[in-house]
């Protein structure tokens, strides 16, 4: 197997998907330009032409009833936006025409369309360019939301989004496009809806996410040095989401921590939580746990956003404490060379 | 008037079916209004009375192939489309043999057969998947026509100018037809819109080929949007029409709700006596090719398709407990 980056995953995925069906296309605002969404789709105008990709005007809302329009006529869109934020403008055509159409018309229509959205974080990205609102999507019937954390994944759940018929919301975070891993050649999928185990253990549950995911495999690495061995599931899908899953393993460990890239109230962790205790209360040996933003909109100050974000060390210390053992944040020194900020070297903003 | 006469001399077959269309529309209307008392229809309904030419006229000029979706108000869009009437009623019903499968109501009514793609409540909501729609059709390069209907509520949505921005860029096969009927629920035109613009003015400004003409004139709609059609068909890109029209019925529901004070017993009078229903068939039995026995005949007909619809209707069983949790996504694999 060969070793690419996230964003080079999701770039072979539209190769392949528009390679193998003429119906599938691209567009979305700045994706020919010269960045091509952070790589992402670079070369795709070059190879399939500009019928099919194409930059868009900056009408999120229409370009997604467009998108819905074509789909109901065998097209494929994938669109994308270089942040959810923008997206907002687009939720009454998602929500009251993608989400419903094969619904409202008891299964005369269907809408096979696949809506890419960036999750920024860090270099001040603040309020409006850093909003995780993936609990806002799973609340939505008829929606289906996949959220991958590894370049595998991001290529598998790509693939398996644009040929589904229905919407798809492909969320990405911002700090994974630079993450390196072994991902398969050709039109590998990845099925929509099934967690995976990143790493079997017996003492913890740790359900995550996204980007989550990558601090909560630093996270389980210490913990095994400390004698802690976490169970880590990385969902991958939020709607639908691998309940059976969720529910095995906090069968086997008995305890569980949920991690989230959003915020806390009414958030998917909430809904995990709630499912557990209803499902597996007898099971459990303490309260559950989760670890997910405060309440409030992101801060754009470089000395705000180091209290704002939780990570690797704070997994390890709230696990430790569930044992009974405290540590100190200090102590721990999860070697980085480089700012809080940013996901690494590699990341110099602006966006 | 002469011209109208010798359309009708030549187009004979063309005006008996636009009657044919607008008659079947009225007959289901006022059907509706007559029966909705009855509580059986549990589904808020907005009846189209009044504004039958332009579904008609539109509709008649469009073929089995081109594209329609509609709005709130779209019964009359369906039905000139040539939408199954049983199905149509029938899901009005909430019944199971109902066009959504009783899931839509009168407000998402849907006939792929005749590609009448859609129809949804929320307003302007349609008009960026007509464009979509569009679109498709310029990637499969297959020469259809994309038409969506909306009132004059939607031009004031953002996504209104979005979609038209995006139709023309792009020059897109769709056919805007912007029914004018005054009214955004209770709301009249000068609260809404600067008196004194005329939408398909503004529209035109945004780079659109746009007209406009009297909605209760079903010929006059006819030979308006004829040759837009064949020009949307060349690649000329889209077109826009701001139809007048009126509608008899209140926003939604069986009555009439002049009484209530929104709107003058004079205006609604005046709107009356242009009937485009009455309007044509006065030119058709003027024209001297068209017989009132003619006419009786084909009202005769549509009274009795109209019957057995709402027998249909009636008589279908509804869905079941289970139907609640169907369909809310498509599992075909690919």
């Amino acid at each position: 197997m060969r070793e690419i980056t996230y964003g080079q995953a999701i770039n072979e995925a539209y190769m392949e998907a528009m390679r193998r069906d003429k119906n599938v296309i691209a567009y979305g605002l700045g994706i020919d330009d010269p960045k091509g969404i952070f790589g992402t789709t670079l070369g795709l105008k070059e190879r399939f032409g500009e019928e099919r990709v194409f930059d868009m005007p900056t009408s999120e809302n229409a370009m997604t009833g467009v998108a819905i329009g074509a789909s109901l006529n065998g097209i494929r869109p994938v669109m994308c936006h270089q942040r959810m934020d923008f997206f907002l403008l687009a939720m009454d055509q998602l929500v009251n025409n993608a989400a419903k159409w094969s619904y409202m018309f008891g299964g005369e229509s269907s809408v096979p369309i696949t809506i890419r959205l960036i999750i920024g974080r860090g270099w001040g990205q603040g309020p409006t360019h850093s909003q995780s609102l993936q609990a806002w999507l799973t609340h939505i019937p008829g929606l289906k939301v996949v959220m991958p954390a590894i370049a595998a994944d991001a290529k598998g759940l790509l693939l398996s989004s644009i040929f589904d018929n229905n919407p798809v919301i492909y969320l990405e975070h911002r700090w994974l496009h630079n993450l390196k891993g072994d991902v398969p050649s050709g039109d590998f999928r990845v099925p929509i809806g099934k967690a995976q185990c990143l790493k079997e253990g017996k003492d913890i549950s740790i359900i995550s996410f996204s980007y989550m995911t990558i601090e909560a495999l630093h996270a389980v690495e210490i913990l095994d040095k400390k004698g802690i061995s976490c169970d880590l599931i990385d969902l991958r899908s939020l709607s639908p989401l691998d309940w059976h899953t969720v529910f095995e393993s906090v069968h086997k460990t008995k305890r569980l921590l949920v991690l989230d890239t959003g915020q806390a109230s009414g958030s998917i962790s909430a809904e995990i939580i709630a499912r557990v205790c209803m499902k597996c209360h007898g099971k459990l040996f303490k309260a559950p746990l989760r670890i997910a933003l405060p309440d409030f909109p992101t801060p754009t100050s470089f000395s705000m956003t180091k209290h704002f974000y939780r990570g690797a060390e704070d997994i390890v210390i709230e696990v430790m404490k569930l044992f009974g053992k405290n540590i100190k944040k200090e102590v721990l020194k999860i070697k980085k060379n480089f700012p809080h900020d940013v996901p690494g070297d590699w990341f110099k903003g602006p966006f | 008037m002469v011209f109208m006469d010798n359309f009708i001399k030549r187009n004979k077959k063309i005006a008996l079916e636009l009657f044919y269309k607008m008659s079947k529309i009225r007959f289901t209307e006022e059907k509706i209004a007559e029966k909705y008392s009855e509580e059986k229809m549990r589904c808020p309904t907005h009846l189209y009375t009044g504004q039958e030419a332009i579904a008609a006229a539109v509709c008649t000029l469009l073929k089995r192939s081109d594209f329609v979706i509609s709005t709130h108000r779209s019964h009359g869009h369906y039905l000139a489309k040539g939408g199954d009437l049983n199905k149509m009623i029938a899901e009005i019903y909430g019944k199971v043999t109902g066009c959504s499968k009783g899931k839509g109501g009168s407000m998402h009514l849907i006939d792929r057969r005749v590609n009448f793609m859609g129809s949804t409540a929320i307003v302007a909501g349609t008009i960026p998947v007509a464009v979509g729609l569009g679109l498709s059709i310029k990637l499969h390069k297959t020469n259809q026509v994309s038409c969506v209907f909306f009132g004059d509520g939607a031009v004031e949505e953002g996504v209104f100018y979005e979609s038209i921005n995006f139709a023309i860029l792009k020059k897109l096969p769709v056919l805007f037809i912007c029914e004018n009927n005054r009214y955004s629920v209770y709301s009249p035109l000068k609260v809404r819109q600067p008196e004194g613009r005329n939408i398909y003015e503004m529209v035109k400004a945004m780079g659109c080929a746009t007209d406009f003409g009297d909605g209760n004139d079903a010929l006059g709609v006819y030979e308006k949007v004829k040759p837009a059609i064949e020009s949307i068909r060349k690649g000329n890109g889209p077109f826009f029409f701001e139809f007048a029209t009126y509608r008899w019925r209140e926003h939604c529901g069986p009555n009439y709700d002049n009484d209530i004070g929104y709107r003058s017993e004079k205006e609604f009078d005046f709107w009356k006596k242009k009937d485009p229903l009455r309007l044509l068939e006065e030119k058709l039995l003027r024209s001297s090719v068209v017989k009132r026995k003619d006419i009786e005949t084909i009202d005769e007909n549509i009274s009795q398709e109209v019957e057995a619809a709402f027998e249909f209707a009636e008589k279908s069983p509804f869905p079941e407990k289970d139907d609640v949790f169907k369909h809310l996504y498509n599992e075909c694999a690919q």
